[in-house]
């Protein structure tokens, strides 16, 4: 089997790649690229004039809800959600239920995956058994059993003591712990960001400190123990600054952001719109503005969606009573070719680099670039789309997103996994 | 100008004559407390349903009574001993009592943004009777008519609000309404207790009572909930009642001899109002309980009746 990927604009920023190429895959690894490459060597042409071709993405922050929540998501739906989003590969959290803090239910993450799942799926191990935040999980084993990262997302593990035995008991593994930054105390009883919107709307909330404290913690902690810390989903000018500070002075911290991070800011809530709640909270226009120019300086490594599924019940009710999170997989790639590259402020290669290359890098998995040998994983775009967001039509189990009625241009055109395409 | 809405869900939604016609359509209903015979037809057939989430006398009460009067079939429903004990959902329950037609469902909740989430999902007309920290337009219209009433005007009037702002869907309403009517208003407590960013509001801010009530028209008084101690928002009743309780020396120290004493109950007697204070020549708290119902009467009146009598 083979595949050539005819006359599409490739962008590789590992290979600082921008140029109209042709892309010959065989079997499941990249087998050329290059100019013209001769019909005859492909068993199946694709005919990519006009689109873009580029490594597969990566998002190393969902929630796939199973084992346990199967009501919201399953990996099968939200393997699928992803291939329709233009991912090929996701990294899972662990706050399933039972929860992932052990090596039976990585497994069953894995079996799963390779049954159901239509992309690669990497699972990340509790840091905290039960993510009680109390005691470690069986952290090797976990490793050993396929984990990619350890994380008690969902929540922060308050104990600075426990946290930084975590970090210590970990470096021999090359899995970095990724941080909730999120100090419960100072958030506790809130639903939004804490500014002149909650005061209009009588909301409780969250101050930006919640968030900074345990950004500036686990710095001081990566420092202390030598470990990789990476901070999911930031949200503050404050946490830029500190992580920006951080690795000047050469500690091992990195940094994703979400699309609805960059996009949207507390406004968002005035009509107590429970898909513009989630954990951390949208924040002020300021906030936004300095994600994005960090996004771009490398201050954050890369884009994450934290796709977080919830059913219509958890979401249609009282604001201070539904659930975080919102579904992010199948709209991040148009929303911010659309809100970013295409007004200029986001370069494309840039864009591209943080959702494939650098999430690659930060958690040592396969692809994210399209060298010759490399695994044949990736997403094909086609820049011209105009589509708008029509969450009954996602392929998630869930509807939970802020973006519906959305009018953007560009869309994942198809994805392709170990050569075979999985979506189009 | 008529009214055009549909819900009546917050004061900042309101632009300042939509806000003088609501105080002007109470004002002109408000005689009929004074009839032998209380009830008029404006609002006969329609049904209008409070539904409560939350415990209230003052308010339910006085939504009941504006009902009646009008002629309207009104329906209480508390959340306690219903269909929301056995743990249906809001919005269900909601749905359902939607589903027996009303012309008008009153809501009470403690969630903020409980009856904008009725209005877009229910199509009759929603009154928000108070939803968590968030609004209380009814009782702000209440206070504008009372002030109005000994005042004459609103236009540079000035306000003192004191308590706990943060906490307080009367102090937002209030602040919307007396602002696009023109009004000066000060915030005012421990700064525990004022919600952050309250100055792009379009208020002052004052941390000493003194400060706030001195040469203000009218001082409105919050009521401390006890739940704030335990959240370590003050140390202590004692010291909150010591620092903020107005009493009848701090009035005749530093207020003007004409200042009108508001609250919108139920009063902490002895906490933030000394029982001199409260019953004294100052207080008009119980006139604002009467105008209770005549806003109320207002706002069902131009939500329900005005529709029929076009037709």
């Amino acid at each position: 089997m083979s595949l050539l990927i005819k006359n599409g604009r490739v962008v590789d920023p590992a290979n600082s790649m921008d140029a109209v190429q042709d892309v010959l895959i065989s079997g499941s690894r990249i087998e050329r690229i290059g100019p013209d490459l001769p019909l005859a060597a492909a068993t199946t042409v694709l005919d990519a004039t006009g689109k873009i071709v580029c490594p597969g993405f990566i998002d190393i922050h969902v929630h796939l809800r199973e084992p346990g929540y199967e009501y919201k998501e399953t990996v099968a739906t939200g393997t699928r959600a992803a291939a329709a989003g233009g991912f090929t590969a996701v990294c899972c959290m662990a706050n399933t239920q039972p929860v992932n803090d052990n090596r039976s239910i990585t497994d069953y993450i894995r079996a799963k995956a390779a049954v159901e799942g239509v992309v690669r799926v990497y699972p990340i191990g509790a840091v905290t058994r039960g993510l009680g935040g109390e005691e470690l999980a069986e952290l090797a084993e976990l490793a050993e059993a396929g984990c990619v990262a350890f994380s008690d997302d969902g929540r922060c593990v308050m104990n600075a003591a426990l946290y930084r035995r975590a970090m210590e008991y970990t470096l021999p593994f090359g899995a970095p712990i990724i941080s909730h930054a999120e100090d419960h105390e100072l958030s506790r009883g809130t639903s939004m960001n804490e500014g002149v919107v909650s005061t209009e709307l009588g909301v409780p909330g969250a101050p930006a400190a919640a968030e900074d404290i345990m950004v500036a913690r686990d710095i001081l902690l990566a420092e202390l123990t030598g470990a990789r810390v990476h901070i999911a989903h930031l949200s503050t000018a404050g946490a830029v600054r500190l992580v920006r500070g951080a690795k000047a002075r050469g500690i091992r911290v990195t940094a994703e952001v979400t699309p609805h991070h960059l996009l949207l800011t507390e406004d968002a809530v005035r009509t107590f719109d429970a898909n513009a709640k989630m954990n951390p909270p949208l924040r002020s226009k300021r906030d936004t503005e300095v994600l994005l120019e960090a996004l771009i300086d490398g201050t954050i490594d890369c884009i994450a969606t934290d796709h977080a599924p919830h059913a219509g019940s958890e979401k249609e009710g009282e604001f201070d009573r539904a659930a975080f999170g919102i579904v992010g997989l199948e709209t991040a790639v148009g929303l911010l070719l659309d809100r970013l590259v295409k007004p200029g402020a986001l370069p494309l290669a840039t864009l591209i680099s943080r959702l494939s290359s650098d999430p690659a890098r930060l958690l040592g998995l396969p692809g994210g670039n399209l060298a010759p040998g490399a695994a044949a994983d990736l997403t094909l775009i086609d820049p011209g789309a105009v589509w708008t967001v029509d969450p009954s039509k996602f392929a998630s189990k869930s509807r939970n997103t802020p973006f519906g009625g959305w009018t953007v241009t560009g869309r994942p055109w198809k994805t392709i996994v170990g050569g075979g395409i999985v979506w189009e | 100008m008529g009214w055009t809405r549909k819900d009546l869900l917050a004061m900042r939604d309101l632009d300042a004559s939509e806000i003088l016609l609501l105080v002007d359509t109470a004002a002109s209903l408000q005689e009929i407390a004074s009839r032998e015979i209380k009830k008029v037809p404006a609002l006969r057939g329609k049904t209008i349903v409070n539904l409560f989430y939350e415990n209230s006398t003052r308010t339910r009460t006085s939504f009941e009574i504006a009902g009646k009067w009008l002629s309207a079939d009104v329906v209480n429903f508390s959340a306690s001993g219903s269909s929301a004990a056995k743990g249906e959902s809001f919005i269900d329950t909601a749905k359902n009592i939607a589903a027996m037609s009303p012309d008008v469902v009153v809501v009470r909740h403690s969630s903020a943004g409980a009856a904008a989430l009725l209005a877009r999902s229910l199509s009759c007309s929603i009154v928000n009777a108070g939803d968590g920290a968030h609004e209380h337009p009814t009782q702000a219209l209440l206070d504008l008519l009372t002030i109005r009433e000994h005042k004459g005007h609103f236009e540079g009037l000035s306000v003192a609000i004191v308590g706990d702002i943060a906490h307080s869907r009367v102090a937002r309403s209030n602040i919307h309404g007396m602002r696009k009517l023109g009004m000066t208003v000060t915030v005012a407590g421990p700064p525990t207790l004022i919600p952050p960013f309250v100055q792009e509001l379009g208020v002052k801010v004052a941390y000493r009572l003194e400060d706030a009530i001195r040469d203000v028209d009218v001082i409105m008084m919050l009521r401390l909930q006890h739940e704030r101690m335990t959240a370590g928002l003050v140390p202590s009743l004692r010291e909150y009642s010591r620092y903020w309780g107005l009493t009848l020396d701090k009035l005749r120290a530093q207020a003007r001899p004409d200042v009108l004493i508001m609250h919108p109950g139920p009063v902490n007697r002895g906490i933030e109002l000394s029982p001199e204070v409260a019953d004294g020549p100052y207080s008009i708290i119980l006139d604002q309980v009467t105008k209770g119902v005549a806003v109320r009467m207002g706002v069902l009146f131009l939500l329900a009746g005005s529709k029929a009598e076009q037709a």
